[in-house]
């Protein structure tokens, strides 16, 4: 039994971490739809550039927490910059192009960043102090420690704050017709690119947040960590209906707890032939599955046919 | 008549160049270039298969590299001393050929309902799933050899000469990649005259309807789940056979070779040349293995020259400019370098 | 103005260059005055590769820096060769650890014509580049390739400066038996050749050690969440936790445990025992245990100053820099036994090799392994990799190792 709860507390956790990370890409699908290949390497750089600052100021005799938080703003408005930058010059140009065409500047945006973040971090791994509280707390026998807390608090306010943006404000209710139709928003008064610009900087400040809670988490960040991280991040979106906040949130919870019990539990089930080894395997064909009788996703609305 | 002529002559041309090209850039730049030719030949096989599917279908596929690694393991497994079985080319390929289609219809099957950003990522698992079942079925019975790969597969034999040996011919020596360059290039072109037949059949007319309006086509009789499959399968089978191709030539496949990047690439290939249009698809495969390379040989040199020293890295100038020439040529050109004409008039509107 | 500034910058080319050209004319005379006729120069060509982007650029790095510092210290060295000075030129390549661009470096270096290939890194790009050189019959020695295949091939053309998985698998599986009187492992890899070889040779030697393994988990290469394995490993209370991996997957890892609870020991292979891991996974590498093929450095003889001197050119040794240094040193060794760089002379002599490098004494055996490879163990303490012991290659009574053996 405590092994089972651990498994699920570690689900949840990497769960959350998928979450905030998904929650990036769904903001920008649910307005532009547009799969934002980039992502994961924005919360590269968010994690990067936090430590940057972190660092120095690590031994300074500020409170940890204080310390991180001034890291995050500084991840923020890297990030922040650079998501307004990446959908100025790779993006906007290409809103009326082919479908395909933004998805290969994405990736072409994903190679570049990088390509940068190597020469200005440089090859190695780099480990990132503990400054948040770093107890390790026992329930029935499974630990948790309390930056895994603040992952999941963190990843479960972001998305409610999310949802409380995008429907009850006025910026929401522009962003929600901007998707709709952003030829017929600017009808309306709304400034279609202000919104879309918008939309990329929250994303791109999630995206910061989360790389440095990733970074926290796991105590070691890299110039390579955003691509599988935004892989995993794409997937649980689009378990959970990509566009939709919520499923972002229950997509990546979902995948995360399917990794983990399956890393944990298919091989005693199957005799040892299917090991941990396949734990990606089971997230795909839980994925699979889901779309096959879902084909939107968990909470998608049925999607409109993008030609 | 004299239309006819011009055409006649053009091929011929580009016949004339195909043959000595090997020659002339073995002999220039040496045989890694004529190296990165069969590449750019097998690339360029794999680009027109999966146009047909994402290019002529519309269907949006992440996981097309799953089938170009079913072709190498059959060839690798069938054709090495792993199992100690060695059959010829001529059985194995085919036979490639067919298990990778069947893969296709696998895949494509339980996906049909699926559109655009779904359809992408249910392929994308699938491809990952093939990855990490032949990194895996080691153990507990060993089949794939798992990440040590296979190793020393028989390279394909013609008229009695393995194609790795180099073979001396009217005073030219030609070298083992030479060989497999001719090979690729002739296979490569019976795909294109594949894909074009394909392109302006009833069947590939099928495919565009399907592109443009999928409810409209099937509005209009068509019967979309068979011809969605068959694109499928169609990719697949290409794929398959230059799978088989691969792993004859590197005399070696092991499961990083067929990573999600690799699918990537060839998307990046069909997009970048031009969707739906062969020889764009065909552009777009030789720039993409060749930019890499020229990168990679120019990166330093050129550093070197303008600033005195190499101020930037080179390996890391090299996928720099790589990822930069991407964005530049979506935004200079969104339908890709040379789109299909019936694209460009959607653009020009 | 914009006139001023151009000619200003043409007039800083132009002295720019008249200095430059001054320089060179001031520097022949002065060439030429101790040595009245230049010396001939025997110019041979090394290419090194190794993946230099890419998740393992920095150990790829570490590698090429290892091989580049041997060249420059054979060039200063000033080695004669029938008579001509011995110019070493490294051509150092990036193969991404991809198999496909391995093979394409391969048939670079065979068509630059290069004397002698240091490399690869990885197992799975040596293996199948490997080929490429002894159909060309170029030597090439691999100074981390671990994998048994690679020498097993039967190509007289590849040899390593490191144990291979089976030696070292050897002596981790009985040293997990016996010093560490380990009951129970459970083993964990990362799914790639390196680390699954290693894994599977590790776990031989430790059933043979009366070892039992009970439990037997993977990741893979790019993992950093270990949580659920560890998790179901420490429902199984095993005495030891052996991991076949690289220290990015290792450093999470030891931290995880120690988040989990986990109190088994922890011991690794060569691919962990990095000034990486113990700086990444901070208090949680603290009594982690690891293997290196060869000798401490601290008692080699010019151990330190090699460590000295590396550090002042390129920081901190990341991993196998050294052996990339001995491997050079093999090469340039069996250059100077033949009097000769070409490739087949350099083959004849390197079964021959006898050298003190600064990781081992390095003889081949007949398959182009470490003969008697020394393998050291090491703890975690304090932040650093201390020796603890060194179990030279069974020891035999022959072993010409064994006075550096003493710690």
């Amino acid at each position: 039994m405590d092994i089972f709860l651990q498994q699920l507390i570690n689900g949840l956790t990497l769960g959350s971490i998928y979450a905030l990370v998904a929650l990036g890409y769904t903001m920008v699908y649910g307005i532009l739809g547009l799969i934002n290949f980039a992502h994961g390497e924005v919360v590269m750089i968010g994690a990067l550039s936090s430590l940057t600052i972190i660092r120095p100021l690590a031994d300074s005799g500020l409170p940890g927490p204080v310390v991180v938080l001034i890291g995050l703003f500084f991840a923020v408005l890297v990030c922040m910059a650079l998501g307004f930058t990446v959908e100025r010059v790779a993006y906007r140009p290409l809103r009326n192009a082919p479908r395909l065409a933004p998805l290969i500047t994405a990736i072409g945006v994903s190679i570049v960043l990088q390509q940068l973040a190597m020469l200005i971090w440089g090859r190695s791994y780099h480990s990132v102090p503990a400054l948040l509280p770093s107890g390790t707390h026992e329930v029935l026998g499974a630990t948790f420690t309390e930056v895994q807390v603040i992952i999941v608090v963190v990843a479960a306010v972001t998305m409610m704050g999310l949802v409380l943006l995008v429907n009850r404000t006025r910026l929401g209710r522009a962003m929600r017709a901007t998707a709709e139709n952003p030829a017929i928003a600017g009808l309306m008064g709304v400034d279609a690119n202000r919104i879309i610009s918008l939309t990329f900087v929250i994303g791109s400040a999630l995206a910061a947040l989360a790389g440095v809670l990733v970074s926290a988490n796991y105590g070691i960040a890299h110039y390579n960590m955003g691509f599988i991280l935004g892989l995993k991040a794409f997937t649980a979106a689009v378990l959970g209906g990509i566009g939709n906040l919520a499923g972002a949130m229950v997509g990546g919870v979902l995948l995360g707890v399917i990794e983990a019990l399956g890393a944990g539990y298919i091989g005693d089930l199957t005799g040892g032939v299917l090991g941990s080894h396949y734990q990606d395997v089971f997230a795909f064909f839980v994925l699979i599955g889901v779309l096959i009788f879902r084909p939107s996703g968990l909470m998608g609305e049925k999607v409109s046919e993008r030609a | 008549m004299t239309e006819n002529h011009k055409s006649w002559l053009g091929m011929a041309l580009i016949g004339f160049v195909l043959a000595i090209a090997p020659i002339v850039v073995g002999a220039s730049l040496g045989n890694a270039w004529v190296r990165v030719l069969d590449f750019a030949a097998l690339y360029i096989m794999l680009a027109l298969g999966l146009n047909i599917v994402v290019g002529f279908a519309g269907l949006l596929d992440l996981g097309y590299i799953a089938f170009y690694a079913v072709g190498a393991y059959l060839y690798a497994l069938l054709s090495s001393p792993h199992f100690g079985i060695h059959w010829p080319f001529w059985a194995v390929l085919p036979l490639g050929a067919m298990v990778a289609g069947m893969f296709g219809v696998l895949l494509g099957a339980p996906t049909l309902r699926l559109r655009g950003d779904y359809l992408a990522i249910v392929t994308l698992g699938f491809g990952e799933i093939i990855r990490i079942f032949l990194n895996n079925l080691n153990s507990p019975i060993n089949i794939t050899n798992g990440p040590k790969g296979i190793a020393r597969i028989d390279p394909i034999t013609l008229f009695g000469h393995p194609l790795s040996k180099s073979i001396d011919f009217a005073g030219i020596t030609f070298t083992g990649v030479m060989l497999n360059y001719y090979l690729f290039v002739v296979l490569a072109l019976g795909i294109v005259f594949v894909g074009i037949r394909l392109q302006d059949s009833r069947i590939g007319r099928a495919w565009v309807a399907i592109r443009e309006d999928e409810v409209a086509a099937k509005a209009c009789g068509i019967n979309t789940r068979n011809i969605k499959l068959l694109a499928f399968a169609m990719g697949a089978t290409f794929g398959g056979v230059s799978g088989g191709l691969f792993a004859s030539f590197q005399e070696f496949v092991s499961p990083e070779s067929f990573g999600l990047l690799e699918s990537i690439m060839v998307l990046c290939m069909v997009v970048l040349g031009g969707m739906g249009h062969i020889p764009g698809v065909i552009l777009g495969g030789l720039l993409l293995t060749i930019l890499p390379e020229a990168f990679r040989q120019g990166a330093g040199p050129i550093q070197q020259a303008m600033f005195g020293e190499v101020l930037l890295d080179p390996e890391a100038l090299r996928m720099l400019l790589f990822g930069m020439a991407l964005i530049a040529v979506m935004l200079y050109r969104p339908a890709g370098l040379w789109p299909e004409s019936r694209h460009r008039r959607e653009m020009a509107k | 103005m914009p006139i001023n500034a151009k000619t200003l910058s043409i007039a800083v080319a132009a002295a720019l260059i008249a200095v430059g050209c001054s320089k060179k004319e001031e520097a022949a005379p002065t060439a030429a005055a101790p040595a009245p006729a230049p010396e001939p120069m025997l110019v041979v060509k090394l290419g090194h590769s190794a993946p230099l982007t890419g998740p393992q650029s920095h150990i790829g790095k570490d590698n090429e820096n290892g091989a580049r510092m041997a060249v420059d210290d054979t060039n200063a060295a000033q080695v004669k060769i029938g008579g001509q000075t011995l110019k070493l030129v490294l051509q150092g390549e990036d193969d991404q650890a991809d198999p496909k661009q391995g093979i394409l470096v391969a048939q670079k270096f065979v068509d630059g014509k290069v004397n002698a290939v240091i490399g690869h890194l990885n197992s799975g790009t040596t293996i199948p580049a490997s080929k490429v050189y002894f159909d060309a019959g170029i030597p090439q020695v691999s100074p981390s390739a671990t994998n048994p295949t690679y020498t097993h091939q039967g190509f007289k053309t590849a040899f390593r400066v490191m144990a291979n998985d089976i030696q070292q698998g050897k002596v981790l599986g009985a040293y997990a038996g016996n010093q560490l009187a380990a009951k129970t492992v459970a083993v964990i890899d990362d799914k790639t050749a390196y680390g699954e070889g290693l894994a599977t040779e590790f776990k031989k030697a430790a059933v043979a050690a009366g070892v039992k393994v009970v439990a037997e988990e993977h990741t893979d290469d790019k993992a950093v969440d270990f949580k659920a394995i560890l998790t179901k490993i420490k429902g199984k209370k095993p005495d030891l936790i052996f991991y076949g991996g690289m220290d990015p997957q290792a450093a999470p890892m030891a931290m995880q445990m120690k988040q989990l609870g986990v109190s088994s020991k922890f011991l690794m292979g060569d691919g962990g025992c990095t000034t990486e891991f113990v700086k990444n996974a901070g208090e949680a590498a603290e009594g982690a245990y690891c293997s290196l093929p060869g000798i401490p450095y601290e008692a080699m003889p010019g151990g330190p100053a090699f460590i000295e001197r590396f550090k002042a050119k390129y920081g901190d040794i990341q991993l196998y820099a050294p052996y990339a240094y001995d491997a050079v040193m093999v090469v340039v060794e069996a250059i100077k036994r033949a009097q000769s760089a070409e490739p087949a002379k350099i083959l004849a002599e390197l079964p021959n090799t006898d050298y003190q490098g600064v990781t081992t004494n390095i003889m081949f055996d007949e398959n182009g392994d470490l003969k008697d490879g020394a393998i050291s163990l090491y703890i975690a303490k304090g932040g650093k990799w201390e020796a603890l012991e060194t179990v030279g290659g069974a020891a035999p009574p022959a072993a010409p190792s064994a006075p550096a053996q003493k710690m």
